[in-house]
């Protein structure tokens, strides 16, 4: 079988081959494709650093084989903004100090855009709590992080913006 | 991770045949297997990828009341499928305490029957571990080991199966749909997994290229809906295994129980069904005492294999409050904190 698959990214679609089927997708984002944006935290699938949306859905970059997701759409924080606008949960993660060092906040705000996708925790920071438990934050910014979310989620279902997500 | 040779079969004979081969390792999400291989903990000589099988990831709801749940099926799919979460609430309640919102969008039900132990000497090559090397030793006797195996444990593992999803699809008599290079067989999950015994390296009765196509709950498992609780004791409250976890599910008569089903998770390595208790409760009024009666029964052979005897009163305390749960009914939303004792879940009734 040749290791050649077509993803596409951030809504451009591309030819991508692989040399080896070990590459995960993260690695392939980060390493191959300088779509650095997204994180290695642990690696692991533990921390969710490496948050991205596969088919409109968010998963683990770092447990996915790239080679396994041939012709799926890949969504990374890179493709979130649309041009110099922030998307609604950016915006919001700085509204509310939702982060110190950054590291995590790729993951976080990737992970958030899937979990309001998903419709399942409403405006009840409990549920946002347990729904963003797979996002881990050294610097413990989880108020600001569930804040912004909320927030996010307002905006964006009163602006009707929510099929940005 | 090891080198290996990747394929992507578009039918199930042509994956079954691929999976017999010495070394093959059928590759779902992955969300285990990737861990494990990272670790060098599963070295496969081949990876045989099924996502790509037609037909694996529907769920049938079946006329007869049942329900076929096709082993490719995510389980965010699941707990979140309308009419499987009416039917079988404690099924997505289980589902939901488990791993976290990213894991759950990508594992399957098929690999989370599959999936390993989660003892940290199985994890970390430096350690004994007769799972790995059959014969060499289990370190995690001896070791550090509050959170293993208090039933059905045996001198040569003490390890525990971390399924959420199994306890209560156990209780519920699931039945596993295989198939193999001999063809097709069903299994009752009960009897899916293996207890360590002198073998602790075989952990299930699948043979050789033999792969799950489809899980499935009979009628009967339905008529529990009223009554159908998961309560799931963490060291965090959420995005964390089980230190005990319980399926309860009560069917009434009157004001009395008529059939009661039990399972235990994070107890032993199989999901656990406690027939004996189930038993006591038929015919019985759903109070403390019988109950307690019940939780008694269901671990009246637990021992502890370390320093673990705490689980045993932890695991007849979460029995007793997953049946008064259960008792109480069934609410009508799912609690913040899906199967959490924190979750307010009392208030609930």
């Amino acid at each position: 079988m040749s290791l050649s698959i077509t993803l596409t990214i951030n809504g451009t679609t591309r030819a991508v081959a692989l040399d080896d089927p070990r590459i995960t997708l993260l690695d392939l984002l980060r390493e191959r494709l300088d779509l650095t944006g997204t994180k290695k935290g642990c690696d692991r699938g533990q921390c969710g650093a490496c948050t991205v949306l596969v088919d409109g859905r968010r998963v683990n970059a770092c447990l996915a084989l790239a080679i396994s997701h041939d012709g799926a759409e890949i969504l990374t924080i890179e493709g979130v903004a649309q041009g110099d606008q922030l998307h609604p949960v950016q915006a919001a993660f700085i509204a509310h100090d939702g982060f110190q060092c950054g590291f995590c906040t790729p993951g976080q705000i990737m992970s958030a855009i899937g979990m309001i996708a998903e419709g399942q925790a409403g405006s009840d920071p409990e549920r946002v709590r347990e729904a963003m438990s797979g996002n881990l934050c050294r610097c413990g910014a989880y108020l600001g992080i569930t804040e912004a979310i909320l927030d996010a989620q307002h905006a964006i279902e009163t602006s009707g913006r929510k099929d940005a997500a | 991770m090891n080198r290996f040779e990747y394929i992507r079969p578009v039918t199930v004979s042509e994956a079954v045949a691929a999976g017999a081969a010495p070394g093959s390792t059928y590759l779902a999400a992955g969300t285990n297997l990737l861990d494990l291989m990272k670790g060098g903990v599963t070295r496969p000589v081949q990876l045989v990828d099924i996502t790509r099988l037609p037909g694996l990831d529907r769920i049938e709801h079946l006329e007869d009341g049942g329900v076929r749940i096709g082993a490719l099926v995510r389980n965010a799919d699941l707990a979140h499928d309308p009419a499987f979460a009416r039917r079988f609430p404690s099924i997505a309640e289980a589902l939901l305490s488990g791993a976290s919102a990213q894991l759950r969008n990508a594992a399957t039900a098929g690999g989370n029957l599959l999936q390993r132990t989660r003892c940290a000497y199985f994890y970390d090559t430096a350690s004994a571990c007769n799972k790995r090397h059959p014969g060499a030793g289990c370190d995690a006797i001896g070791g550090d080991n509050r959170l293993h195996a208090i039933l059905g444990w045996s001198e040569h593992c003490i390890a525990t199966h971390p399924s959420d999803f199994c306890v209560p699809m156990t209780a519920l008599d699931a039945v596993v749909e295989i198939e193999g290079p001999q063809g097709r067989r069903a299994i009752p999950l009960e009897q899916f997994h293996r207890l360590p015994g002198d073998n602790p390296e075989r952990e299930t009765v699948l043979d050789r290229g033999e792969l799950i196509t489809a899980i499935r709950l009979p009628p009967e498992a339905a008529a529990f809906a009223p009554h159908a609780r998961y309560l799931k004791v963490r060291e965090r409250t959420s995005y964390a295994f089980a230190v005990v976890s319980a399926a309860a599910a009560l069917r009434f008569e009157g004001d009395v129980i008529a059939e009661a089903r039990i399972a235990l998770g994070s107890v032993a390595l199989t999901p656990w069904r406690p027939r004996s208790a189930e038993a006591t409760l038929a015919g019985a009024r759903p109070d403390a005492a019988a109950f307690r009666h019940a939780a008694d029964a269901a671990l009246a052979d637990a021992r502890p294999s370390g320093d673990n005897a705490f689980k045993i009163e932890l695991a007849r305390r979460i029995v007793v409050r997953a049946l008064t749960l259960a008792a109480a009914g069934t609410p009508a939303r799912m609690p913040a904190l899906p199967a959490s004792p924190f979750a307010g879940v009392m208030t609930h009734a």
